[in-house]
This record gives structure tokens, sequence and C-alpha cells, in this order.
């Protein structure tokens, strides 16, 4: 007598490999750390006593107090909206205002906080600094500034490398950021 | 011709039969991307917002610090670093980034780059301490974790 061989039922096999889908789609998180980029610079020599002078027209100083508020070049501003512009001038200024920077590689953008700063108004700021460079970096290399910083998260691809050099080529991100002061906090 | 017999009837449906192959990948895709959270969070961590965001290259070679509040209170209300799962020091940041460090291969230890998860109220002060010992610990490649904010407002 002929047996039937036993089977599984796979109808509902679909189903099974949809519900392992929606879960596995759902506690999926794609992790893409994006923020601010710096780099530090290194660790202060004890036996070297540096005192550097900057020439003033060189330095675009930022201050940033205990209560978050805002001293530019010496004035209070509570508005900062123009401030990318200011630092775009700054930097691009090449001599022509005697009052203001040198050259690019001679500007400096100093960047001040206190103690009791809020990371939020630090990082605030912060972004400010880096989109003006950015926009000069982007301007310099014929993209818009969004596709300027996506070159610059992938320079193993030499087109995108070329991108990145030629917007940073005359420009170096000189941000200094000065150890806070001890007021708040 | 009889041989040409008009088909009387046109199926037409979509075959189904590999659906379950398609699921399957999809299904795949996700389990191998998934990644479960190892350690819990405890302190508060509401991002900063900002525009000009930059991505890494190379997720491999970044180590997390959380800073902010503690969310617990019998922490306390001050500041505290979380590194992995546990709250460390300040002091302890060097040997930190050694352990770090140790983890990756030798031709990469150089490009470490640390990622502050700075909570948005967190103060100036901890997180410019955190920088001076990064700093001795040189690592001084440096990631301000931020959400990003250019959809909302043209800067």
């Amino acid at each position: 007598m002929a047996r039937s061989t036993p089977e599984i039922p796979n109808a509902s096999m679909a189903d099974i490999a949809f519900l392992l889908l929606t879960f596995f789609l759902v506690t999926t998180t794609i992790n893409n750390d994006r923020g601010l980029s710096i780099g530090l610079p290194p660790p202060p020599d004890p036996n070297k006593n540096i005192d550097v002078k900057m020439q003033e027209k060189n330095l675009f100083k930022i201050q940033v107090n205990s209560s978050d508020a805002l001293l530019i070049e010496g004035d209070p501003v509570s508005d900062i909206s123009g401030l990318k512009e200011m630092i775009i001038k700054f930097i691009k200024n090449k001599g022509q205002d005697p009052a203001s920077s040198d050259s690019p590689e001679k500007a400096i953008v100093s960047f001040k906080t206190d103690r009791g700063t809020s990371h939020k108004r630090f990082i605030e700021i912060l972004d400010i600094v880096q989109g003006a460079y950015y926009d000069i970096y982007a301007e310099e290399a014929g993209v818009t500034n969004k596709q300027w910083r996506e070159a610059a998260a992938k320079l193993s691809d030499p087109q995108s490398k070329a991108i990145y050099d030629r917007g940073k080529k005359d420009y170096p991100m000189n941000i200094s950021i000065a150890e806070p002061t001890k007021v708040g906090n | 011709m009889s041989k040409f017999k008009k088909k009387a009837e046109v199926k037409q449906e979509i075959p189904t039969s590999s659906m379950p192959d398609v699921v399957f990948m999809l299904l795949f895709f996700f389990m191998v991307t998934t990644e479960m959270r190892k350690s819990s969070i405890e302190v508060k961590q509401v991002l900063p917002k900002a525009a000009q965001l930059r991505k890494l290259e190379r997720k491999t070679l970044v180590a997390n610090l959380h800073i902010g509040q503690p969310t617990k209170a019998e922490y306390g209300t001050e500041e505290k670093i979380q590194a992995n799962d546990v709250f460390i020091d300040t002091n302890d940041i060097i040997r930190w980034v050694n352990e770090e460090k140790s983890k990756l291969a030798e031709a990469e230890r150089e490009q470490i780059t640390i990622s502050i998860k700075g909570d948005k109220d967190a103060k100036r002060g901890i997180i410019a301490d955190v920088e001076t010992e990064l700093r001795k610990g040189n690592a001084r490649k440096v990631l301000y974790t931020a959400t990003d904010n250019s959809n909302q407002r043209k800067q």
C-alpha cells in the first residue's frame, strides 16, 4: 500500500516570515551618528610657556558668559542671525579693510565660553562658525554646503576628495575654542 | 487550424510563489543590520540641534561618551559622564581612551573619534574638562553629536 509522504503545511510560512520581518523593522535603529566635528589641539607642553601674541585685527572674538549671553568683538549682541555673514566677511577680507583680517590663513575665530555656558548654546554658536567656513568651502568647490559636507564624509572616494580639497585649499579652519573661564558653576 | 486554438482564458495573476524568498531576503537584511542597545543610558540625553552636521566615515572608530544629569535621583543632580555602561570620573578618561584604543587595530588607533553626546542642558565646564583629558589621552578627534534642524530653520 502506497503511503503518502507526510508533509508539513507551509502555507503559513510567509506569515511567520512577515512577523519576524516586522519585528526587526521596528527594532532596527540604523545608527547614524551625526554631529559637529572638531579636532582638539595637542596637549599643552608644560616646559614651554607659549604666549603667542596675535594681532587684534586677525582675531574674531566671540564670548559667551554663564547666562548664555553673547559678546561679538566686544559688543553685546542678542540677535545672532547676522553672525554668519560677519564671520564670512571677516575670513574673506584679505586685507581689504585694514581693521579686519589680513588673509584667510591668519584669520582666527576665537570662541570663548564660561564653565556655566550651556552645551546647547555652545553647539548653536559653533554651528554658525563652522557653517560660515563650510559655506566658503562649498562656494570654492562649486557645490552646495550639504554636498561639500557629504563629500567630506567619504574621503576614500577620489571624486569626493577632490571636492573636499578644492574647498579647503585656501581657507584653513582656524577656530580656537579657548578654555572656559570660571565664573558660573 | 486547430493547432493554434485561441486560449479560452488568460490567467492574469502575479506569481506569488517567490514572495517568501523576497520576504526572507528583507528579513535577513534587517536581522544583520539590527543593533540592540547593549547598555541603557542613565543620563539625560536631549541632544542639541545644529544644521552643519557631518557624518563619520568609519563608524567602527567611534567611542561614545554620554554627558548629562543622571536620570535617577539617587545619583544626585550633578552632571555625570557615562562611558559604555558605567559612570566615570574625569580622571578616568585617559584610561578609558586607552581601553577603547586597544579594541581597535593597531594602525587605526590614532584615528579614534570620540563622540561626545552632551545633553543640551549640560554645562560647558564638565565638557571642557573632558576635552582637556582627551587631549592628554591623545584622542583629539571629537564629534559633538547633535540632531539635524536644517529642515526647520534655514541659516
